[in-house]
């Protein structure tokens, strides 16, 4: 129910482009849904639009300081979306913010991340840099796909600093996983990361710099 | 909200619907070219989508005057989703956008609701305009920003303002709202929109129907290769023909029905014209994917947000 009207707060509804949601055995894969971050709806945008038995298994991860800083805040990443929280500001070797997400996936769940680390405040969608964070992942667990999910005008539906939405309608596009390659360097994989989730734009946030139709083939 | 009259009308909307469905069911069955496929399944899915739009409008209408607006209400708030997220906005733009969705969509139609003729013509051309751009220049963002204001005005006097004039015409029930000493159009609001909401979307019809069979002159070619010259005098005269015989339904003579049909008939036209340049405008080909067939909620409405205004002032001021 939660998710349905998450639906229709953004319009959401997954566009499964280069991969299928569930395995063709029907099996359930083990996943790293990674996406660009605009706005706090982002994380329960994907989680609402995959299919039910995949949210199940699916835990956003999120910023220790912030969800875990007021009574709500805390109900809503603990009890509504299972969050798996990380620390940010204090990392140390006790206090690793891997070690939680390593535990969520070593028991059997697939996480949902944001590896720019933050929201990124441009008004025209481009990306801040990605942490190592899902190069270490992929590292550790070499089965896992790695999902790039590019979302779309959540920046303008409820911008950082906001409370109330306005309505207009998000896109959410999943694309072919990605896997680490044998003896792949850090620095190149979180390139090809990167570049991956951009390619799934699938128009410039910009009509002006979007292409005219040369032929238009409609009434 | 209906009586006998309107009823029979919906009912030879129905029957027109039961037809149309024998035909695109026929021509699933037996045509296989498949140059001709696609052209056939989008017949189908958009005879079927009918069924549905018109079963809604229905419901909403026989429920009373309450679930009508808020019918129209929702049509108005999917467009506006539809045209703002096409539109190049930024985060100065939200504050503003958010008085649009959640307050200026509901307010136009509770005026209807609570018979304000006089802030229902003026709260969006008016005061929202006035508003809006007050807020979005308190974001402080000046990047493009008479384009962005530009753009967010036109999506609300467009999806919200001129739609809302189709409900709209309940308010010429009231015996002072019009021009005219001895107005002839009260109690006829609801009956006045049904002969919109039929002449209009038959135009649209009408013009498919004369276009894709017989259309070889286009209209506009770099902006909607659909609409032809052949589609266009074949619809608009097939449509205000089928107004004048709607005249029954109205308080007008036959040749005053058809006339004002013509009127709303080529507006609509040119409605769906001017949305078709936004949408080129913008780089794509429909508004959305909501109705089957037929693309969003605002490719269905392009030509009555252009149709319903002149139609309700033409009416308001010669018989109102």
């Amino acid at each position: 129910m939660i998710a349905a009207a998450i639906r229709f707060l953004t319009g959401a509804h997954g566009r499964w482009a280069g991969v299928a949601p569930v395995a063709s055995d029907d099996s359930l894969p083990q996943r790293v849904y990674y996406a660009n971050h605009q706005s706090n709806l982002d994380a329960p945008v994907i989680w609402a639009s995959l299919p039910p038995r995949l949210r199940r298994r699916t835990r956003p991860v999120a910023a220790q300081d912030y969800w875990d800083a007021k009574p709500l805040r805390r109900f809503i990443s603990k009890r509504v979306f299972r969050c798996v929280l990380i620390e940010r500001k204090r990392v140390s070797r006790s206090c690793n913010p891997m070690t939680a997400m390593e535990g969520a996936l070593s028991a059997g769940d697939s996480l949902i991340i944001f590896p720019e680390g933050t929201r990124s405040l441009n008004d025209d969608g481009e990306m801040n840099e990605f942490k190592p964070g899902i190069y270490h992942l992929a590292r550790k667990f070499p089965h896992l796909q790695l999902v790039p999910v590019y979302l779309e005008n959540l920046n303008r539906i409820l911008p950082k600093g906001e409370i109330l939405p306005a309505p207009i309608l998000a896109a959410v596009t999943f694309g072919p996983a990605l896997m680490l390659a044998e003896g792949e360097s850090k620095a190149s994989f979180l390139a090809r990361a990167k570049s991956a989730l951009v390619s799934l734009a699938s128009q410039d946030p910009d009509p002006m710099r979007r292409p005219r139709p040369e032929e238009p083939s409609h009434a | 909200m209906l009586d006998r009259d309107c009823w029979l009308v919906l009912g030879g909307i129905t029957g027109l619907l039961t037809l149309a469905s024998i035909v695109s069911i026929v021509l699933r069955l037996f045509v296989r070219d498949p140059g001709k496929r696609p052209t056939i399944e989008n017949l189908f899915d958009r005879t079927v989508s009918w069924w549905f739009m018109v079963a809604l409008l229905t419901l909403a209408m026989w429920l009373g005057k309450s679930a009508t607006l808020v019918l129209f209400a929702l049509i108005s708030f999917r467009a506006l989703r539809e045209v703002v997220t096409l539109a190049y906005t930024r985060c100065g733009d939200h504050r503003t956008l958010f008085w649009a969705f959640l307050i200026a969509v509901p307010l136009q139609y509770v005026l209807i609701g609570v018979d304000w003729y006089g802030l229902f013509i003026v709260l969006l051309p008016v005061w929202g305009f006035i508003f809006f751009s007050i807020r979005s220049a308190l974001a402080g963002d000046v990047t493009r920003f008479h384009e962005r204001a530009a753009r967010v005005f036109w999506a609300v006097m467009i999806c919200v303002y001129f739609v809302s004039h189709a409900p709209g015409l309940l308010l010429l029930d009231l015996p002072t709202s019009g021009a005219s000493a001895q107005p002839i159009v009260v109690g006829y609001g609801a009956k006045l929109m049904i002969f919109l909401l039929v002449v209009v979307q038959l135009s649209d019809v009408l013009q498919y129907c004369w276009g894709k069979p017989f259309g070889r002159h286009k209209v506009v070619p770099r902006l909607s290769p659909g609409k032809t010259w052949e589609g266009l005098v074949g619809g608009v005269l097939s449509a205000s023909a089928i107004g004048a015989g709607l005249s029954w339904l109205t308080p007008f003579t036959w040749w005053q029905a058809g006339l004002l049909a013509f009127e709303v008939c080529l507006m609509g036209f040119f409605g769906g014209l001017v949305m078709s340049a936004i949408k080129r405008d913008a780089g794509v080909k429909d508004w959305g994917t909501l109705i089957p067939g037929h693309g969003g909620v605002m490719d269905r409405i392009d030509s009555l947000s252009f149709a319903a205004p002149v139609f309700f002032h033409t009416v308001r001021h010669v018989w109102g």
